[in-house]
């Protein structure tokens, strides 16, 4: 037999085993140390969450890292490597953390009110042990004044013949407890979020609109128990957008201000309200919210067949690649007589550069120009609406167009880049969870403030001796902290002043 | 005014340089051991020193001067934070060169104002080297022409987040020179050799803890807070308060590794050494986030300007 905390011996009896090895089990998930190896191991766990590039974040950008690394990139994303924060083991991780966390907290608040409903304690018999210790001469008021003395300074008392025994800072369990506590309360706020919550992805043409439906949503994710067709029925038109930039010095074309003017409708047959939202101040309607994340030019396009129909009359999207907003954007016409596609940069202030070709050189359209390419033959029909797949397509022909500019290609048909308009990148969000998580993040900075702030802490005033008396005062901090030696030495100054 | 900034700045490096090379004479010339002058605890068995007479100490006048001459420094460097946010008309708080500036004043003023409650001279050489570290850092590859702000950073709680992030940034280096001093220190208690050396300039391994203990009971809630402001400002920006975005992440892994140091403090085991360790390693995390996530992540928070 051992003394020591040890797995039970199987020579126990079964169900008593069964028993044994559950509480064992249990103490060891609850106990401090596991905790703290929990901890350090959700660290370790995040890290490669910001070391490779994540789904949630930049899906292209773990696309690109497969097929650059296609040896290790496949092991790594079946470990779940590109998805850390969805991945099992992480969940794993932070589950049991969640568990120990709760099974520390229960029976900490259990003995806490225990303690708070028994007086303080005895007078230990030593008190020249304790880590805090003085002494002082007294006489026969000396305990009443340190009574006086603790009840004054809001200490909690307890007064015997000899000895009087007070207790302070009773806030840092009340903080420790509700930390952990709103810390739980926060996680499950995140999983409300997760479950309820939904957000999308549009790109809005000056002009144009959506309304809160799938159908509108370039790109949804959606909770588990987000009823798609019960997302808020608003409508909002993009009627105007401005972007500034900053025109010289080093950071010259860096965005200083986006704005957009939006026609707002709270839900069908509700008036239309005019409303400006910006970066950092997004629209809310009806407890979403609509963000500008982003923008770009989308250049209108007017082509026209041989017998001088209109097949096509449009503004078409194009995506920026860089910081001067040089754009790419293509147009399918696969279902003409003659299939016919456009592939096009779109440069709001473009130079030819003898390297690079056609590129921006500023955000804004100082000199707008859109540099074409024609083709023919089979083009395909659905896929990315950015891009085009040129093989197996004929070139017919390629041009630099300034708006207004028309370009007659030999087949006869005729393009027309009649202008251009701004697009906006905008995320519409609900997060059913955002007020709780926020009011469970207020309360974990009070907890833990008051946990680490506050120290609890108890006194001692004894008196002893026969002929020549002394008083003794000692204390004893429960939670770290130097703060009752200074209350040991207070008590001890008070009563020696008093005493003279 | 942009340039009198600069000037400010450059003038403060100067003035920290000399306070530099003073607390290192007066580190260097400290015989009596710190030890001495430290108020024992009361109970028997405590190390019973005589206090040393402060007269006898050579290093005390250096550092004395140090010490001041790193309030003129902060001072300059102070005016040439605020003249950087008055030539662009905004909080300079807008890169990362700036926000390094004012991590470099947090760090200063957390010790010069620690340093006036408690001697810590001996601490000079490693704050100001951090300091002059930082400022290094931030005229040379981090520095960015004073300009107007981005968008995304057009809101008060820039000022907010960034500003509790800075204070939380002085903070825990200031908490890891108290804990390298205090593992130098508890090796040299370990094998007697506290007469020589470093070790012998140092406080005692017990006051050294309990001084990088408070100085990160103190910070932990500022950085808490910190980085609920920074979900909060996502939140409002982004449509999302947490994304795990690299600098989330990174944020999120220095606030659990601090947990963990706060934790190891009360588990058997897990005292003195080896949650001064895991301290250190939370330290580490916080630079990573700091400095390497600009530079080798790509994330939302790209507006260091360089």
């Amino acid at each position: 037999m051992t003394t020591t905390v040890t797995p039970p011996a199987p020579t126990s009896g079964p169900s008593l085993g069964v028993r044994g090895w559950l509480r064992w089990g249990w103490r060891s998930l609850t106990s401090m140390r596991t905790a703290l190896i929990l901890l350090l191991l959700l660290a370790l766990a995040s890290i490669p969450g910001s070391v490779f590039p994540q789904r949630g974040t930049a899906p292209e950008r773990v696309v690109d890292y497969i097929t650059a690394n296609p040896t290790i990139g496949p092991w790594l994303d079946r470990l779940g490597m590109f998805d850390v924060f969805a991945a099992p083991w992480f969940a794993a991780v932070y589950l049991l953390l969640c568990v120990s966390l709760i099974g520390c907290i229960v029976p900490r608040t259990a003995e806490f009110i225990g303690v708070l409903r028994r007086p303080p304690v005895k007078a230990p018999s030593r008190l020249s042990r304790m880590p805090a210790f003085e002494t002082t001469t007294a006489d026969v008021d000396t305990l009443d004044r340190a009574e006086a003395y603790l009840r004054a300074n809001r200490w909690r008392v307890r007064r015997e013949d000899n000895w009087v025994s007070a207790e302070k800072g009773y806030l840092h369990e009340v903080g420790n407890l509700l930390f952990h506590l709103c810390f739980i309360f926060l996680l499950v706020a995140v999983a409300v979020g997760g479950l309820f919550g939904w957000s999308a992805k549009v790109i809005v043409v000056e002009g144009t609109g959506f309304t809160g439906s799938l159908t509108q949503f370039d790109s949804f994710r959606k909770g588990r128990l987000v009823n798609p067709d019960q997302i808020a029925p608003f409508s909002v038109v993009l009627q105007d957008f401005t972007a500034t930039f900053q025109e010289s010095g080093q950071q010259r074309g860096a965005p200083r201000q986006f704005e957009a003017d939006a026609l707002v409708t709270q839900r069908p047959g509700a008036p239309e309200v005019a409303e400006t939202f910006s970066v950092n101040d997004p629209l809310v309607i009806d407890g979403s919210k609509v963000f500008l994340v982003g923008h770009g030019y989308a250049p209108e396009i007017k082509i026209t067949d041989a017998d001088g129909e209109v097949v096509f009359d449009d503004a078409v999207v194009f995506l920026p690649r860089d910081g001067n907003l040089t754009s790419a954007g293509v147009v399918k016409l696969p279902d003409l007589e003659q299939p016919f596609a456009l592939t096009g940069l779109f440069l709001p202030t473009a130079v030819i550069d003898p390297v690079m070709g056609p590129v921006s050189v500023f955000p804004a359209a100082n000199d707008p120009q859109l540099f074409l390419g024609a083709f023919d033959g089979q083009v395909p029909a659905g896929g990315n609406v950015y891009t085009l797949d040129t093989s197996g397509l004929n070139r017919i022909g390629t041009e630099a167009l300034r708006p207004g500019q028309s370009w007659d290609l030999a087949n006869g048909m005729t393009v027309e880049f009649v202008g251009f308009r701004d697009f906006a990148n905008v995320t519409v969000a609900h997060d059913p969870g955002r007020w709780f998580a926020l009011a469970a993040s207020v309360l974990v900075i009070l907890g833990v403030s008051m946990s680490l702030l506050l120290q609890r802490r108890r006194v001692w005033v004894k008196v002893t001796g026969d002929s020549v008396t002394v008083a003794e005062v000692a204390g004893l901090s429960k939670s770290g902290g130097g703060k009752v030696h200074d209350d040991v030495r207070e008590i001890a100054v008070t009563l020696r002043e008093q005493g003279k | 005014m942009a340039q009198l900034s600069n000037l400010m700045v450059y003038a403060s490096m100067l003035v920290y340089t000399l306070a530099l090379f003073l607390f290192a004479a007066s580190l260097a010339a400290r015989r009596v051991p710190l030890a001495a002058k430290q108020k024992v605890l009361v109970g028997a068995g405590g190390p019973q020193t005589v206090e040393a007479d402060p007269g006898d100490d050579p290093g005390r006048r250096s550092g004395n001067i140090a010490l001041s001459l790193s309030w003129l420094g902060t001072i300059l460097l102070t005016i040439g934070f605020v003249l950087r946010g008055l030539a662009a008309e905004r909080f300079p708080l807008g890169n990362m060169y700036e926000f390094s500036l004012a991590a470099a004043i947090c760090v200063a003023l957390v010790y010069l104002i620690a340093a006036s409650r408690t001697d810590l001279r001996w601490l000079g050489v490693w704050v100001i080297g951090a300091v002059l570290l930082t400022l290094g850092l931030a005229v040379t590859i981090l520095y960015t022409e004073s300009a107007q702000l981005v968008p995304a950073l057009k809101s008060w709680w820039l000022v907010i987040h960034v500003s509790a992030a800075a204070l939380s940034g002085g903070a825990f280096t200031l908490s890891a020179g108290f804990t390298v001093a205090y593992l130098l220190r508890q090796r040299a208690e370990d094998r007697g050799t506290t007469d020589k050396g470093l070790a012998s300039r140092l406080p005692s391994a017990e006051r050294l803890d309990a001084l990088a203990y408070r100085t990160i009971a103190f910070v932990f809630p500022v950085w808490t807070f910190a980085v609920i402001a920074g979900a909060i400002w996502a939140e409002n920006a982004w449509g999302r308060y947490w994304g795990w975005d690299p600098k989330e992440t990174w944020a999120f892994i220095t606030w659990v590794v601090y947990a963990g140091y706060l934790h190891a403090r009360s588990t058997a085991g897990w005292k003195g050494r080896k949650a001064a360790i895991i301290s250190l390693i939370a330290f580490s995390a916080f630079i990573i986030n700091f400095f390497g996530v600009n530079f080798f992540a790509s994330g939302l928070h790209s507006y260091s300007g360089v």
